[in-house]
């Protein structure tokens, strides 16, 4: 094994890299201006409709209640209902999202409820549909303080404490630091963004320094050179590899950029009360840097192999277009809560990393799960450059007509 | 020199079966002379000379260039070998200089050998005025200056010329064909492809005529005038090579 033929190949191939537009594009730029955008951009987004949603009254109707108006005008008097009037085709009004909600008071409900004989009142919603839900919500409130004001009128009538309505009081407390909160929420995420982008970063370079060589014709003129094969394919491979740890690195530095800014500025407006926001420390950001390396090793080298089958830059384009489903698919599956790393799953590529940066973001250090994990994502790794270099060692691959 | 022995190279092919792209071929090349391989599409030159710069293995039989042997030592080959065919292009996105540079690295040169070497190369082939220009904003002529550049750079005892000057313009094919003649005054090994009788009456010292992989005629252009009773090179070449013409179905 040369060093020096290694490094000459690297040296060349990063510099055509860097004079590439598209290579920079997909490998600097997207990296760059995603994550702010998508953060950012998403989260106001998200905090604005979150908002409005909450300020707007929902548009309910009340079958009903005529015999009933005590509760007909609690529902009346809520600020975030309002009520209209009653049609029969109410049923298609609230799947078409024309009201929120309906309320079915039965006949005699007041007179039924004043001399107790437990009337039932039904609501009607849009399951799913999350106006729909919070309508309900909205209506169950205002009936439970109907209700709750009924009973506690007749204990005083009856010249009883209060307190018999709730014998004890119960409060939900979260313990956990604010850190570890938005850890839980944004882990998966993160996770599944950097796998995500260790593919990116490899994906462009990988085709352009294997099928695009065969595209311009310069593989034979490197053939012709007295450089080792094996040399040639380890320099190729790590130009993929940078570009796939730098495009990974910027995206998580940009995150956490985003993030800070968030902080910032976020503070009152009302995104860091309803949102935990995150703050990665450089521990963190390094674990899971140490964690994408064997992953960013096992994309550049199956990628690269696979290009290199491909005789032109867009017949490898449609080669690596499905292995990008095979990356997202389980990239996503880590991101779904109630997924728990199990030695069982330890063993599949991509979804374990995954898991396990989902937990190093919340700060759990399972150091067994972090051994195995590494260790068999860099026998992947091993044997996906194993072929990589036999592949280059193929006439029939080199010279694919 | 180079000493090709019952060298052959076979394929698989999913329609067509086993194909024998070059059958049992053994020639010699001696230094100071130009070979000419002589043949039409898909006979088999571009098989061999590939087999000859090692960029292809031997099926069987083998080759010595300088003394080297392509199956055991391809690297050593290579290292004394220059090849240039129109299917070895450039880096668009390196400058003339640096692609000129990269091969001298490759083939081991020192920094300042190599700086040497290139600005002797680059002021004999006149190519000052676009040495930092990217190759992809050459034209056709300088390109072939750089491609010349970057085979010579390592200065090889052997030259090997694949259909050198397909597809060029008068001017430019002039520029390749005075190269190759340098090459021989230089007293290197020069093999060279053609289908083109003109290039090999004018340069070469032994031709050697390939048809379906096989080598069916050698010798200097007077050799084959006596032997096939033509003056002709063309006619020569049709008498030796029609008895055993199959229609080429596609050039690997």
């Amino acid at each position: 094994m040369s060093l020096r033929n290694i490094g000459i190949v690297y040296r060349k191939e990063l510099t055509e890299a860097l004079r590439d537009s598209r290579t920079l594009i997909s490998s600097i730029l997207i990296p760059l201006f995603l994550f702010p955008v998508l953060t950012v951009g998403i989260g106001y987004a998200f905090v604005e409709v979150a908002d409005q949603a909450s300020h707007e009254a929902s548009k309910i109707m009340v079958l009903g209640g005529a015999d009933s108006p005590d509760v007909v005008q609690k529902l009346k008097d809520a600020p975030n209902l309002r009520v209209v009037k009653p049609r029969a085709d109410y049923v298609d009004l609230i799947s078409n999202k024309k009201i929120r909600a309906a309320i079915d008071l039965p006949p005699g409900f007041q007179a039924d409820v004043e001399n107790g004989s437990h009337p039932e009142v039904k609501i009607y919603i849009f399951s799913g549909d999350l106006k729909s839900m919070l309508s309900a919500t909205r209506i169950k409130e205002q009936l439970t303080e109907y209700r709750d004001g009924m009973v506690r009128d007749r204990l005083a009538a009856q010249h009883l404490p209060e307190s018999l309505m709730k014998p004890f009081a119960v409060e939900q407390k979260n313990v956990v630091s604010e850190d570890r909160v938005a850890g839980e929420s944004y882990g998966g995420l993160i996770t599944y963004l950097v796998i995500l982008m260790c593919m990116t970063g490899a994906m462009y370079p990988a085709m352009d320094l294997t099928a695009g060589e065969k595209e311009r014709g310069t593989m034979e003129t490197i053939l012709s050179s007295p450089i080792d094969r094996t040399h040639l394919v380890f320099g190729k491979f790590f130009v993929v590899l940078t570009a796939s740890l730098a495009t990974a690195t910027l995206s998580v530095l940009s995150m956490a950029g985003s993030f800070a800014v968030l902080g910032h500025y976020g503070k009152g407006t009302g995104i860091g009360d309803d949102f935990p926001i995150l703050t990665m420390h450089a521990q963190t950001a390094f674990a899971i840097f140490i964690m994408a390396l064997p992953v960013a090793v096992l994309f550049s080298a199956v990628l690269m192999t696979i290009s290199l089958f491909a005789k032109t830059f867009k017949e490898a384009q449609s080669y690596l277009t499905p292995m990008t489903f095979l990356v997202i698919v389980p990239a996503i599956a880590a991101v779904i809560p109630g997924i728990e790393l199990t030695a069982k799953l330890a063993l599949v590529p991509i979804l374990n990393v995954g898991l396990l940066c989902k937990e190093l973001v919340t700060g759990t250090y399972h150091w067994g799960f972090i051994g195995l994990i590494f260790g068999c994502t860099c026998v992947y790794a091993g044997i996906a450059l194993f072929l990589a270099v036999k592949m280059f060692q193929r006439e029939s691959v080199l010279f694919s007509s | 020199m180079i000493e090709v022995r019952n060298l052959s190279k076979h394929f698989r092919d999913k329609k067509r079966g086993e194909i024998r792209a070059v059958d049992d071929v053994s020639f010699r090349c001696q230094p100071g002379q130009i070979y000419g391989l002589l043949g039409a599409n898909g006979a088999g030159k571009t098989t061999t000379l590939r087999m000859l710069a090692t960029i292809l293995e031997p099926s069987a039989g083998t080759a010595m260039v300088c003394g080297h042997d392509v199956v055991d030592h391809p690297e050593r080959v290579r290292a004394n070998v220059g090849f240039l065919s129109t299917a070895t292009a450039l880096y668009p996105r390196l400058t003339a200089r640096e692609v000129v540079q990269y091969f001298g690295r490759l083939n081991g040169l020192s920094e300042a050998v190599l700086k040497q070497r290139v600005d002797k190369i680059f002021d004999r082939l006149d190519m000052n005025g676009f040495r930092d220009r990217r190759c992809d904003k050459l034209s056709t002529g300088m390109k072939q200056k750089t491609s010349i550049a970057r085979t010579l750079v390592h200065d090889p005892a052997v030259m090997i010329f694949d259909e050198p000057t397909l597809g060029l313009d008068i001017m430019t094919a002039r520029t390749i064909t005075a190269f190759i003649r340098e090459c021989r005054d230089l007293g290197k090994t020069v093999i060279f492809s053609t289908h083109i009788m003109s290039e090999v009456e004018k340069l070469c010292d032994v031709i050697g005529i390939i048809q379906g992989g096989k080598l069916l005629a050698e010798g200097s252009l007077d050799e084959l005038r006596a032997k096939y009773g033509e003056r002709d090179l063309e006619e020569i070449f049709v008498k030796v090579v029609a008895p055993h013409y199959v229609p080429p179905a596609e050039d690997h």
